[in-house]
């Protein structure tokens, strides 16, 4: 009798287990060829435990996602498991107990360990609670060239921003666009967060972002900051494509010189058939100062009260952090791997100079873990506004210092 | 037959009973929903929100820092600019396609169809059209180049002093149809007899328009013009298929403001102290006139 009840049982999870054996929806913004190739990474590694990953893909930036995303969890419609940029972003989700706890299955894993640079897991930490899985390292310290370009003017490629500047007009007269520049406030406001760590250095960047200190935002390392802005911005004049993958394109083909933007422009790259330091080449922290910073991807799982789907979530958070699949993942999305002990023999050579800065320690924590998306939204409304207009850069940096004095 | 309904035909208690039953739905869903809904955007406007409501009140901070933000500045500027030209030239085109169509020509139906077609297309679809039509590599530059006039200079969308009117160029070409048919509808509402009193007494076409036609199509004339100024205040998806707002931020409008601050910002208070202002405007551009309709005389 004992055994015939348990065989019910078990057939009774297994009834259930057909029924929705473990289907999660996963939502993330990744669209373009490069990402939608390392996502599928992911879903192959996630189906072979034997669940289904449903993809839920939204199209358009973060910007576009974010919201939905998080209006379908607040609307008690939640998706199984979604990407964030982790940071303050999913802060309030988390107080408010809309988001499922992974702590126990990080002890189990040992992520503490394993993540590296520990701050990655720092950001997933709400009061000694961890919320969300890092899956990979995003910088944004990059600057893309295109040797095609710069062979038809015969100038070397150059190494650094400066030596880029005084090839710039040369560039233009031959036709070509110097700096490729998507017209979204957020790109805008990417390229000129990497001007800062160039230009002004680690040390005024803290200042500002980290303690929000306005004055030293108003200070003359900035100062030069926006000087060097404005001169971004007139390279940039002829750039008239509006997405980031776009902008790429331009600098794949030659008809840009070089585009500020994130490792992820990589997957691009790599997607085109062309070659890092034969095709192109990729200077970190625009060749002036060597530093990363550790933003990237994670992903958070919302609370569901369902047994089955909190099974499937926890096999998903545990797939996404192993080895292999971090591997496969971060070689298609040209990112880094969150942890430290795996093989990277097949990285090519600008993931490689990548990796070397990681272990040399030259990292900083990202804008996105220190600055409220409300404060980015008014920097990102400011850059728009600053790139598309003649606004001078004394009168962006006085505001800029305005928006960082209010900033909590 | 007739002689059964009558005998079952209810009091006019139960009558009046029935009518208001049935609009408990609707009466409802306007207290709770619409006029709930607003006063609680109102009350949480004074509030510190971010991602989650919070009452946690701030006075007019939030109004404050609205006030001082420029993008707010302009979004409010351009919907100005939107709702000005928006409102005149889809009036003045609207009754002059109408008055052309309403002279009898030939093939009115397949005019009136062409005119009206845009007004069947979303404005997501608007915008993605008008963004082709007026790209300078694609649309009307290019084709007016490739007929020789090298010079030929027209690209609003990547113009920050005119991108506004290549959106309002956009919004005519999709409502106009629709105040045209509406206009059309008046137009042969007018008794006949009308236009015959006014050709004996020799008074010319237009002249006979102006002065006795357009003052008889008062009420179609509210319509329409309820009709447009609810289409400004709300415009949204046609700058977001468009322009997103852009270059910049040149092509804002508040609707876009409180949605963006709403939900990207993730800053509630501040997205719904925009919300209440916008709610402002229109209270004020509505009680004057509803005074002036309503209230001053009353008509029997």
């Amino acid at each position: 009798m004992k055994t015939f009840s348990k065989l019910l049982g078990s057939a009774a999870l297994l009834g259930a287990s057909v029924a929705h054996a473990g289907e999660l929806e996963v939502t993330h913004w990744w669209t373009s060829g490069g990402e939608a190739a390392a996502v599928s990474e992911f879903a192959k590694a996630f189906d072979a435990t034997g669940n289904t990953w449903v993809d839920g893909a939204i199209a358009g930036s973060g910007g576009t996602a974010r919201p939905i995303i998080i209006s379908r969890i607040l609307g008690g419609d939640p998706m199984g498991a979604t990407q964030l940029n982790h940071g303050r972003q999913a802060e309030e989700l988390i107080e408010a107990g809309l988001m499922t706890d992974l702590t126990e299955l990080a002890e189990a894993e040992g992520w503490t360990d394993l993540v590296n640079p520990p701050a990655l897991l720092d950001a997933c930490t709400y009061e000694g609670r961890i919320y969300c899985v890092p899956v990979n390292i995003h910088s944004w310290q990059w600057i893309w060239l295109s040797h095609d370009a710069f062979a038809q003017i015969d100038t070397p490629v150059p190494s650094n921003w400066n030596e880029f500047a005084a090839a710039a007009p040369k560039l233009e007269e031959a036709g070509i666009v110097p700096l490729a520049m998507g017209q979204q406030g957020w790109q805008q406001n990417g390229a000129f967060g990497v001007m800062t760590i160039a230009i002004a250095g680690l040390d005024a960047w803290r200042k500002v972002v980290v303690d929000k200190d306005a004055d030293a935002a108003r200070g003359p390392e900035y100062a030069a900051v926006f000087e060097a802005a404005v001169d971004a911005r007139n390279f940039a004049s002829n750039s008239n494509v509006q997405d980031w993958n776009l902008a790429t394109n331009m600098v794949i083909t030659g008809k840009a010189g070089a585009q500020i933007m994130g490792d992820w422009a990589q997957g691009e790259f790599q997607m085109a058939g062309q070659v890092a330091g034969e095709d192109y080449t990729c200077l970190p922290g625009l060749g002036v100062n060597e530093i990363l910073d550790t933003g990237g991807d994670a992903f958070y799982f919302p609370v569901i009260d369902d047994e089955e789907t909190k099974k499937a979530q926890m096999a998903l958070a545990s797939t996404l952090i192993s080895p292999e699949v971090q591997v496969a993942f971060n070689l298609k999305k040209g990112s880094l791997p969150v942890r430290g002990d795996v093989d990277l023999s097949a990285a090519n050579d600008c993931m490689q100079k990548g990796l070397d800065i990681l272990d040399a320690g030259g990292i900083m924590p990202s804008g996105d873990m220190n600055l409220t998306a409300d404060t980015q939204t008014q920097i990102e409304d400011l850059m728009a506004e600053f790139w598309t207009s003649d606004m001078s850069a004394t009168d962006a940096q006085e505001r800029y210092a305005d928006i960082i004095a209010s900033a909590d | 037959m007739s002689s059964s309904t009558k005998a079952r035909r209810p009091s006019s208690l139960f009558r009046n009973l029935s009518a208001k039953l049935a609009s408990i739905p609707m009466v409802l869903t306007a207290l709770v929903v619409f006029v709930g809904g607003t006063a609680w955007t109102v009350v949480y406007s004074f509030t510190s929100s971010k991602l989650l409501p919070k009452a946690n009140f701030v006075g007019l901070d939030q109004y404050e820092r609205l006030w001082s933000t420029r993008r707010w500045l302009i979004s409010i500027e351009n919907l100005a600019v939107y709702g000005f030209f928006s409102m005149i030239f889809t009036l003045v085109i609207g009754f002059t396609l109408a008055a052309l169509l309403d002279r009898k020509i030939r093939g009115e139906d397949v005019f009136r169809t062409i005119f009206l077609y845009p007004f069947a297309l979303s404005f997501v679809v608007t915008g993605l059209a008008w963004q082709w039509i007026l790209n300078p590599d694609l649309g009307v530059q290019s084709v007016v180049r490739g007929m020789g006039w090298e010079s030929f200079t027209f690209n609003p969308l990547n113009d920050p002093d005119i991108v506004i009117y290549g959106i309002l160029i956009a919004g005519l070409w999709q409502g106009t149809g629709l105040i045209m048919c509406i206009m059309l509808a008046g137009l042969r509402g007018i008794d006949q007899e009308i236009w015959k009193a006014a050709r004996v007494d020799g008074i010319g076409t237009v002249k006979t328009y102006v002065r006795i036609i357009i003052p008889m199509m008062r009420p179609v004339f509210i319509t329409a013009l309820v009709l447009i100024a609810s289409g400004i205040i709300k415009i949204y998806d046609l700058v977001v298929a468009q322009t997103n707002g852009g270059p910049g931020i040149s092509s804002e409008v508040p609707a876009k403001y409180v949605i963006n601050y709403m939900f990207r910002a993730q800053n509630l208070g501040q997205g719904f102290a925009a919300s209440t202002m916008m709610l402002l405007s229109v209270v004020i551009i509505l009680i004057p006139w509803a005074y002036l309709e309503f209230g001053g005389k009353k008509r029997g």
